[in-house]
């Protein structure tokens, strides 16, 4: 029995070592660590990168407040600001995919957004490349009107099918 | 004060020196801030980092007498500005925001048509303020009768004590689709802000008010109730108007003349 035990206990450590010795070892980290991508325009945040990281959340809250309330929209802590700077260059939007600056962190810390349900996350201006974008939307049925173009048979057995 | 130091052609007007301009000489009409850049309508443009002050009292004039059939240009602006869905255009018309709508009465015994904007009404004693049980609806102090989205949990009783029908509840995802100056989305009632991200910016007017000026009709005139030299009041004083439900005594910032 004491020689089983012993097998038994070699056995395991063998196996413990192969383990830990293969080529993919277990990820110690867990998620991928999120990408971090340099804000496109400005030179400087309004704070430090170590303070905007652990205090964003509480400095656009305090602004906004002043912002609704008050009416005070002054750029500092402003979230418009933020996404002025730091929309991705590909996307144009900091939370549209999964490596854009606000919802790369937000995924690997598992916290939930909420201000882009609201609040556009593209800067000003850039809206207007929106397929449904409301600045053209209200034109479009006039636009349909007055198209002149007529549809050939073909076209619209095409359309059915 | 009516013209500045002209500043030096390299030197393009910035939107800092501009807001801080217009700030400085808030009653001009219209100025030189730079060669061949002029400011107009600079009414009660404050530095961005001031509060609205409840001196200002923000209100509108609706001419019914000029608002035309069939015109719907306020609507149409105010769509444009503030992001939302055309009902004409919305999959869901019954549910449709309606930050402003057309009415079109006509009198059952003498057929004679009235056309009018609908909207809210910005009253100073608002009932949706009174039954707002988490104090998102709120009345600036400028007047301006709001809905703060982050406090709003879209239980609609400001619908329903609304005396104007003015509010409505966003029910659907807006997908990334709302204007940068003008939050809004799913499970929050809104209504029309008189274009505050416009008045903040010292626009001075509302887009519905432009446009109607733009298609010569002039029957929306926005401005400050407070101040006796401003165009709405001076109007005010001359013109017979009528608050809608004038018996609630709800004492509104949008008057109607010929109805």
């Amino acid at each position: 029995m004491k020689r089983l035990l012993a097998l038994g206990a070699v056995v395991l450590t063998t196996a413990a070592m192969a383990w830990a010795g293969s080529d993919n070892p277990p990820k110690a980290d867990g998620a991928p660590k999120p990408v971090i991508t340099k804000a496109v325009k400005g030179e400087q945040c309004v704070e430090d990168t170590d303070y905007m990281r652990r205090n964003h959340m509480k400095v656009l809250d305090g602004h906004r407040d002043k912002t609704v309330i008050e009416g005070i929209r002054t750029k500092k802590y402003s979230l418009k600001e933020c996404i002025n700077c730091h929309a991705s260059e590909t996307t144009g939007s900091v939370a549209a995919a999964k490596d854009d600056f606000c919802v790369s962190c937000h995924s690997y810390a598992a916290v939930k957004i909420d201000c882009f349900d609201c609040h556009s996350t593209k800067p000003q201006g850039s809206i207007a490349m929106h397929s449904l974008n409301a600045e053209t939307a209200h034109y479009k049925h006039k636009l349909a009107a007055q198209a002149t173009s007529k549809v050939s048979v073909e076209e619209m057995a095409g359309v059915a099918q | 004060m009516s013209k500045l130091k002209p500043m030096s052609d390299q030197v393009p007007a910035s939107p800092e020196r501009r807001r801080f301009v217009g700030a400085a000489t808030a009653t001009a009409a219209g100025l030189t801030i730079a060669p061949g850049v002029m400011l107009y309508q600079v009414a009660h443009g404050r530095p961005e980092e001031q509060a609205a002050s409840s001196a200002v009292r923000w209100g509108m004039l609706v001419d019914a007498t000029k608002c035309a059939t069939g015109c719907d240009d306020c609507v149409t602006a105010c769509s444009t500005e503030n992001g939302w869905t055309p009902v004409a255009e919305s999959k869901h018309p019954k549910q449709a925001p309606q930050w402003i709508r057309k009415l079109e009465l006509q009198d059952p015994l003498t057929q004679m048509e009235t056309n009018l904007p609908m909207m809210c009404q910005h009253c100073a004693e608002p009932p949706c303020v009174d039954v707002c049980p988490t104090g998102a609806s709120f009345k600036r102090a400028d007047g301006i009768v709001l809905v703060n989205r982050h406090t709003c949990i879209g239980c609609r009783y400001c619908m329903m004590a609304c005396p104007y029908k003015a509010r409505s509840l966003v029910h659907e995802d807006l997908d990334d689709t709302q204007k940068p100056d003008v939050p809004r989305g799913i499970g929050c009632v809104e209504s029309c802000t008189l274009c505050v991200q416009k008045i903040d910016r010292g626009d001075g007017n509302t887009a519905c008010a432009e446009a109607c000026t733009a298609a010569g009709h002039n029957a929306l005139l926005f401005g400050d109730m407070n101040d006796p030299e401003s165009e709405i009041s001076k109007r005010l004083r001359e013109l017979p108007t009528k608050q809608v439900r004038a018996d609630l005594n709800l004492n509104l910032g949008v008057r109607y003349h010929g109805i």
